[in-house]
């Protein structure tokens, strides 16, 4: 569903080349590694935000290597939420739609189901400013996944929550994806969220991306 | 502590702040720029306080300034221009502001410099530069010689149209006030994190879309600022105006300008008058716009 073929990536000292990553359709990976070994300078080229300097990318079997972000149907979720404050929940939650034309009843109407899925309702007219932590990260995703993107690009989204709220996260992450066909790469330090929702899970170290099994992913095997 | 309550040995001397020492800190910190607030209220009062000490009757200088139809006609002009400049401002600020914020490119510290140069430049340097810029072509050109379809005055140029007219002192503000509009603009966007533009770019929108939807709505605080601060400055600007578009009775004199005339001829009550005009104004725009920021800040 999602291939690098040999990707790389300049950001002024900082390269990476020849990532190569295959994921399947519905796969749940997880994608681990050290602060700074460029987790997120991989997603941000995948989505389109940075220029890939060689190599090719494919989401769902089309060559979106030198697309522009918005054709390329990814949903993404960065680590602070990033949410539009000049915005209400609805309008964040309802924009991706708001863009595509979507009829304005229909709009209303997806923003509900979300909402309701995320648990999110109660918070619909209220601005992000007055948000917590996880209520800011499950609007982020509720944004990111309104659309139906194939992909679904997770960037350490549950870093700055508390364990209690981690564990609810994982559990909504997981109702929300279920008989999903939503692809997901999500970037964590944290291994409790690699055994709570990982499919697989990849390392990126010394400019290398390999696989590994879930199981031994413990801390002391993190390099 | 596992070992009971004894107090633990450590090479390291316990530290002592003095309350004195924490009291000094404060008083100093209120006290200077205490002084610098007073002084500023001092000289406000004083204006007020010359105004109804000049006249037995208080007051009827001020009244009598405001009845002479030529400073009419110079309050009615300051605040079309100022306006005008304000908006012009904005206008480039934007987009400026943006650019210089977010981008990079070869020459991009060039533009940064040259972006200063009218805020450092003394102001009448700005007006006696327009000046003579406007001595050379195309500007001093005769439009008849440009324009294929012009048909009025022959002799008639851009710099005619212009300079010692009411576009000269538009133009005059506006090379000041626009410089510290994209300043105020450039240190706005820095300031947004540029991530919400990307999830938005992701989410579906054109750089322009995302530009228009969800960086400019964020960053209405700083462009009212820019606004507020750009048509304060265009009010205030004086040595530019005079020179560039001089300073004619009933046609291109401004609150500034009308201040240094009615001091050169030595109506001092007059000048005064204006000037607390001026003052008024100020504070009204900046009340306006303080509020208005507010009433949206608690939306």
């Amino acid at each position: 569903m999602l291939s690098l073929h040999h990707v790389n990536i300049a950001n002024g000292s900082f390269r990476l080349d020849g990532i190569d990553l295959q994921i399947a359709s519905g796969e749940y990976a997880v994608l681990m590694g050290r602060t700074g070994c460029g987790k997120t300078s991989l997603l941000e080229t995948i989505a389109g935000l940075r220029p890939c300097r060689g190599g090719r990318i494919e989401i769902g079997g089309r060559d979106v290597t030198t697309e522009p972000p918005a054709n390329r149907g990814v949903g993404y979720v960065p680590q602070d939420a990033a949410l539009f404050n000049a915005m209400t929940v609805a309008e964040n939650l309802g924009f991706a739609l708001r863009i595509r034309r979507v009829a304005d009843a229909t709009i209303a109407a997806r923003v509900q189901e979300i909402a309701a899925q995320l648990g999110v309702e109660s918070l619909l007219a209220r601005s992000p400013k007055s948000l917590s932590g996880g209520e800011k990260q499950r609007v982020a995703i509720g944004r990111a996944m309104i659309f139906q993107p194939p992909l679904l690009i997770l960037d350490e989204p549950l870093s700055a929550l508390d364990d209690e709220t981690r564990s609810l996260m994982h559990d909504l992450i997981s109702r929300l994806l279920k008989n999903s066909p939503t692809t997901v790469l999500h970037v964590t330090h944290n291994v409790i969220d690699a055994e709570a929702l990982a499919d697989s899970v990849y390392q990126l170290a010394d400019g290398c991306l390999k696989r590994r099994p879930i199981a031994t992913t413990t801390p002391e095997s993190t390099p | 502590m596992s070992e009971g309550d004894e107090p633990v040995e450590s090479a390291v001397p316990m530290r002592s702040v003095g309350r004195l020492s924490d009291g000094l800190f404060r008083i100093v910190m209120i006290t200077v720029p205490g002084v610098y607030v007073l002084l500023i209220a001092l000289m406000l009062i004083a204006d007020f306080g010359y105004m109804v000490t000049a006249d037995a009757d208080g007051g009827s200088a001020f009244m009598a300034a405001l009845r002479q139809p030529s400073i009419q006609h110079s309050i009615i002009l300051s605040m079309i221009s100022c306006s005008v400049v304000a908006v012009l401002s904005v206008i480039v600020a934007v987009p400026a502001g943006y650019v210089l914020a977010r981008m990079k490119f070869r020459g991009m510290a060039v533009i940064d410099a040259i972006v200063d140069i009218p805020i450092v430049l003394p102001p009448l340097v700005v007006g006696l530069s327009l000046l003579i810029m406007f001595q050379y072509p195309p500007l001093s050109t005769p439009l008849a010689k440009l324009l294929f379809f012009w048909d009025g005055d022959p002799n008639t140029s851009i710099s005619r149209l212009v300079v010692y007219q009411v576009p000269a002192i538009i133009l005059a503000q506006f090379m000041v006030a626009a410089a510290f509009a994209i300043r105020t603009m450039e240190a706005c966007f820095a300031q947004m994190s540029p991530r919400t533009e990307e999830v938005a770019l992701t989410l579906g929108c054109s750089r322009f879309q995302a530009f228009r939807r969800v960086v400019l709505p964020e960053a209405d605080e700083g462009i009212l600022t820019a606004l507020t601060l750009a048509w304060a400055r265009a009010l205030g600007e004086f040595g530019p105006v005079l020179i560039f578009a001089g300073a004619t009775e009933n046609k291109t004199e401004v609150l500034s300008t009308t201040v240094f005339m009615q001091l050169s001829v030595g109506d001092l009550k007059a000048a005064v008058a204006v000037s607390l005009i001026m003052v008024v104004a100020a504070m009204v725009v900046l009340l306006i716009t303080r509020l208005w920021g507010r009433g949206r800040g608690t939306e």
